[in-house]
């Protein structure tokens, strides 16, 4: 047997937007344990509840992520609504909808280019955030904002969309998805991704249960749970099926985000062409006084807001459990046995965010 | 929107570990775990799922009480138990993988157990 030693990897590292470190135990270039620490941006935004009145946490609760800010507001919101028993608006509702779909697309989009960048295909990487432009363009005339939307209120939403608009982002959403369709062929049959991803990383289906992994990394090893199937915000009036991949390696895993692209799109023209007329918000009354876990599906998986009340505008406690949380202790499975070459796509497989993980 | 029923049942800290094996047996997973500061006590959230129906029971211990692991039954319960040691303290015994105070590197001890913002009340009085 060769002698053990262990290699770094990270806070810093080409493949890594946010810091994490995990330390490798390699018997020659053979990972054997990986331990992974964090700790280099918490926030502590969780005791921010103590210092900002309940309908203005939201901002912060957005700014958990810079990625998927809008589902994390939307999570909070309806974690608030549900103790108030406050009756949100449909529209706004499917105008939720909408901007979550979205956000999925932007953020399965800048995944893609980055885990391209990993493999060395510069080429798709610039294409992949190409394409994503759209998306934050759609964000940012609909919203005010590319990433940080600020347009989530507790009680409904902040601005609505136009009829026309929507009408108008449904046609141009068929020529983004010929776009994609391009993109997602090189992703899914180029040889030279498909050589660096498949069979590397695996995860099984029972590990990916038990271990807490959510959102593609769990679909991606043929765990079936998709929270938007609870039916929160209009996802109840929507048909859709979860994209789920049987390999349980980084090919299944980014097969199920660019699946999941086209999914996004057929259930944004869904939501535009049965949003109804009325109302975005109503105003709250009170209070929270009670507790209740919220949980919705962001693009890396379950996102739980949990929030305490007791009656006065500051609540006593908000709890906010990330997907890159609960995916940490399967990627930490799926390193032990890799080779150290493949621990760059190993990671970025399960698209961690760690901003998002610290809070 | 109707206001969904979420029970939470409380239960004693030396039943825990029966109770969360049950859970395991019937083939729930572990949402996540969680600890709320509630006057001088603690009260720690454990939530299951098991086909979208959510289940949650809760321990409340003091300050200076130990809870035991769940780590040998949901392998991947450390990174919660070491992250409710760091930030509120709570002492975990029997963990797979114990960072011993380092899975946060926070500058102050503890920071969740009296939280406090430089210079102002805890609750700023409007």
């Amino acid at each position: 047997m060769s002698k053990k030693i262990i290699v770094p990897f990270g806070p810093q590292h080409p493949v890594l937007p946010e810091p994490i470190h995990v330390d490798l135990v390699l018997e020659d270039e053979r990972v054997v344990e990986a331990i992974p620490s964090i700790g280099y941006i918490h926030r502590g935004l969780e005791t921010l509840v103590a210092k900002r009145e309940y309908p203005e946490y939201v901002y912060i609760a957005e700014r958990t992520c810079g990625i998927c800010s809008f589902i994390h507001g939307m999570t909070y919101c309806q974690a608030v609504e549900q103790v108030m028993d406050i009756e949100v608006p449909e529209r706004a509702l499917y105008l939720r909808t909408i901007w979550s779909e979205y956000s999925r697309l932007h953020s399965h989009l800048l995944w893609l280019g980055l885990f391209a960048d990993a493999v060395g295909f510069e080429n798709l990487f610039m294409a992949s955030w190409k394409a994503r432009e759209f998306v934050l363009d759609v964000l940012e005339e609909t919203t005010g904002g590319r990433v940080i939307q600020g347009s989530c209120k507790v009680g409904g939403v902040r601005r609505d969309i136009p009829g026309k608009t929507l009408e108008r982002m449904a046609r141009d959403l068929d020529v983004f998805e010929r776009e994609l369709k391009d993109i997602a062929g090189v992703f899914l049959n180029d040889e030279s991704i498909i050589g660096r991803t498949r069979g590397v990383g695996v995860l099984s289906r029972d590990d990916a249960y038990y271990l807490g992994a959510m959102g593609p990394t769990a679909r991606g090893s043929g765990v079936g749970i998709d929270l938007r199937k609870t039916g929160y915000a209009a996802y109840g009036k929507l048909q859709f099926k979860p994209v789920v991949e049987t390999g349980g390696d980084c090919y299944s895993r980014c097969a199920v985000r660019v699946k999941e692209l086209f999914t996004s799109i057929d259930l944004i023209r869904q939501a535009a062409a049965k949003i109804p007329e009325g109302e975005i918000e109503v105003k709250p009354k009170g209070n929270p006084d009670g507790e209740y876990f919220s949980r919705a599906e962001q693009p890396r998986g379950e996102l739980v807001h949990y929030v305490k009340g007791d009656g006065s505008k500051h609540l006593v406690r908000s709890r906010i459990r990330t997907p890159t949380l609960t995916n940490l202790p399967p990627l930490v499975k799926m390193l032990a046995g890799c080779e150290l070459a493949d621990v760059p796509v190993i990671v970025l497989s399960i698209d961690p965010c760690i901003g998002c993980m610290e809070r | 929107m109707t206001r969904d029923a979420q029970e939470t049942t409380l239960v004693e800290r030396d039943h825990l570990i029966g109770i969360v094996e049950e859970f395991r047996k019937k083939g729930y997973r572990l949402v996540q775990m969680s600890c709320t500061k509630a006057g001088e006590l603690y009260e720690i959230n454990y939530s299951f799922d098991l086909d979208y129906q959510f289940r949650n029971i809760r321990i409340v211990i003091d300050g200076l009480s130990e809870i035991p692991s769940i780590s040998g039954i949901y392998w991947g319960a450390f990174v919660y138990e070491n992250e409710m040691y760091d930030l509120f303290g709570i002492r975990v015994v029997g963990m797979n993988i114990d960072f011993g105070g380092n899975l946060f590197r926070t500058a102050k001890k503890n920071p969740f157990a009296n939280p406090t913002f430089r210079g102002e009340e805890t609750c700023p009085k409007r």
